[in-house]
């Protein structure tokens, strides 16, 4: 963008500079940020950007992060048990692929001046959330098909728009993130495609994990319009581009056909096409199962943050030893050898 | 009666199924690890090694028969991989360990195997690559743990004994594998000695075979977790015979 660089942007204490003068240059920042924002310009590191606009991507940025970190756990317990080598190796490749989104959103979020540490801090002290979906668990080898299907959609459907968030490093972050997950998104599809089409007992478990994957999923967008609390002024800021509501309605028209190609249904009797809307209706959400999995009480919440706590404990002798490696040999070349 | 040609066939398959085994079980151990990595990049690295270890499976299993058959149906008897990939990951320094002292000796068999002209040449050329990569990130964690803290130091030591028993068997003829394994051990042990000694650690003293005889995991004899690795393995797939994925 070509708006100022944070430089001296809000020094109040300075000697001789009054409050009002303060104030004066906070505003022609102000405006310059919005205009920026408002000529769809990308908002980068270096640029002044308003306090609340930096915490609340800190907030999204890190929450998608440990929503990466934590959604390698219910994948990651089929690995050991997929049923060919084929699906193994898709699926190692995919939870490999999820840690290396993490590791890329940890680094956009750092631009903003906070840390991996101190995110991963928050993470497992409970201070910040991770995706409400990956509170449920992987029952059986078609809930690997399902997350893909639904769970990468929907995930793809709400990221997609981020490609042209106005927070530069974030933009950019989710168009190599996107472009990974269509990718996992058509793996899971056709796993459950093969699963639909082979034995029936193997169609029967693609049906089931339809059945417990599909509402978890539509709650993946976030609570209702009239009660998203970050909503309003995530739009404004152009970090959002669509509201709750608008993406969950474009993913249930994706989907509904999908499930018709896949000879499977859809759990909601009240699923049907709207001709006069142009988009299918659909039946409520349980909106207090959503709240409840969000305060922790979904069926894998402990299960979740114990498990990324304890590698994260077990890991701190290795971290440790990595440290003070480096320390011993930091001046000297890589193999402990005197540098030239 | 057969030929010398089926009988040449014969030793090929039997090769690839024990370099097949190998890579497959290991590759199976490291998967183990996704979601439980000291550090995310760790996360990456494993599960890079167990994919491309999968891969050299895949392709060595296919020059036997059916992938998911050898893999899915066989009972432990029949698996023919060294008994060190078949040993649990310990921690984190038990897994670097296992993986210094497998990844050094691929990295020498590949290079002899893609040297020379035999019809395994072109998959080692491909992984000798790759397993020059492993060798490298086993190399750098043994001297960042062994020459790290004190506690990583004794883990890093007591990771390295624990497993030391199961290398001579790296080094027993394998039918149909045309490769000098008297030089490939001294090669081994000249290189892991020098990592160690890097790591300051000091290399193991006991007997690198335990009370089998030597060559026990390539007759299909095993250790106790193995079993217990292929139910969780295989379980999915015998529930539905017959089925594809």
């Amino acid at each position: 963008m070509t708006a100022v660089t944070a430089g001296t942007a809000g020094t109040t204490g300075v000697p001789g500079v009054s409050d009002t003068a303060v104030a004066a240059e906070q505003a022609a920042y102000e405006a310059v940020f919005d205009a920026a924002v408002a000529a769809d310009e990308r908002i980068e590191p270096r640029d002044w950007m308003p306090e609340a606009y930096r915490a609340s991507l800190v907030r999204q940025i890190a929450q998608h992060a440990h929503s990466e970190i934590i959604g390698m756990q219910p994948e990651a317990n089929w690995i050991t048990r997929a049923p060919s080598l084929r699906r193994k190796a898709i699926l190692m490749a995919k939870v490999q692929d999820e840690a290396g989104h993490g590791l890329y959103l940890y680094s956009a979020a750092e631009t903003l001046g906070t840390s991996r540490d101190e995110l991963l801090d928050k993470l497992h002290s409970g201070r910040q959330k991770y995706s409400s979906i990956f509170n449920y668990p992987t029952l059986t080898w078609a809930d690997v098909g399902a997350i893909g299907w639904l769970v990468d959609g929907a995930a793809i459907t709400n990221q997609v728009p981020l490609c042209r968030c106005s927070y530069g490093p974030y933009a950019r972050a989710m168009v190599r993130v996107c472009k990974e997950e269509s990718f996992h998104q058509r793996q899971g599809y056709e796993a459950l495609l093969a699963l639909s089409r082979g034995t029936e007992a193997q169609h029967a478990m693609a049906q089931d994990a339809v059945d417990r994957w599909w509402w978890p999923s539509l709650m993946m967008f976030g609570p209702p319009d009239d009660e998203s609390a970050h909503s309003a002024q995530s739009m404004a800021w152009k970090i959002k581009r669509h509201s709750n509501d608008e993406l969950r309605q474009r993913f249930v028209d994706i989907a509904v056909p999908q499930a018709e190609a896949l000879g499977l249904t859809l759990p909601d009797p009240d699923l049907r096409w709207n001709e006069e809307r142009g988009h299918y209706d659909f039946g409520p959400i349980d909106w207090a199962e959503f709240r409840d999995v969000l305060k922790g009480n979904g069926p894998c919440n402990d299960q979740r943050l114990s498990k990324r706590r304890q590698a994260h404990e077990d890991g701190a002798w290795v971290r440790a030893a990595a440290a003070a490696h480096a320390e011993k040999h930091k001046h000297t070349g890589k193999d402990g050898e005197a540098q030239a | 009666m057969s030929t010398p040609d089926t009988r040449e066939a014969t030793a090929i398959t039997a090769a690839a199924l024990a370099l097949g085994d190998d890579a497959l079980v290991l590759s199976h151990r490291l998967g183990e690890w996704a979601g439980s990595a000291p550090v995310l990049e760790e996360e990456v690295a494993l599960a890079n090694i167990a994919l491309d270890l999968l891969g050299q499976a895949r392709i060595l299993l296919s020059l036997v028969g059916d992938e998911d058959e050898l893999a899915y149906l066989r009972e432990e008897r029949s698996f023919r991989n060294v008994q060190l990939v078949e040993q649990p990951n310990g921690d984190f320094a038990h897994t670097i360990a296992r993986q210094l002292y497998f990844s050094t000796y691929q990295h020498l068999l590949y290079g002899q195997l893609a040297a020379g002209d035999g019809p395994l040449a072109g998959l080692a050329a491909k992984a000798v690559k790759e397993v020059a990569y492993h060798r490298d990130h086993a190399e750098q964690w043994t001297l960042r743990l062994g020459d790290g803290t004190p506690e990583s130091h004794e883990r890093m030591h007591q990771a390295c004994e624990a497993l030391w028993r199961y290398t001579g068997e790296l080094f027993q003829p394998v039918e149909g594998l045309d490769v000098d394994h008297a030089a490939m051990e001294s090669a081994w042990l000249e290189s892991v000695t020098d990592v160690l000694g890097r790591a300051t650690l000091t290399v193991p003293s006991g007997p690198r075979t335990g009370a089998w005889r030597a060559g026990a995991g390539r007759q299909g004899l095993h250790t106790e977790p193995f079993g217990r690795m292929l139910a969780e393995m295989q379980h999915l797939h015998r529930s539905h015979p017959g089925a594809t994925w």
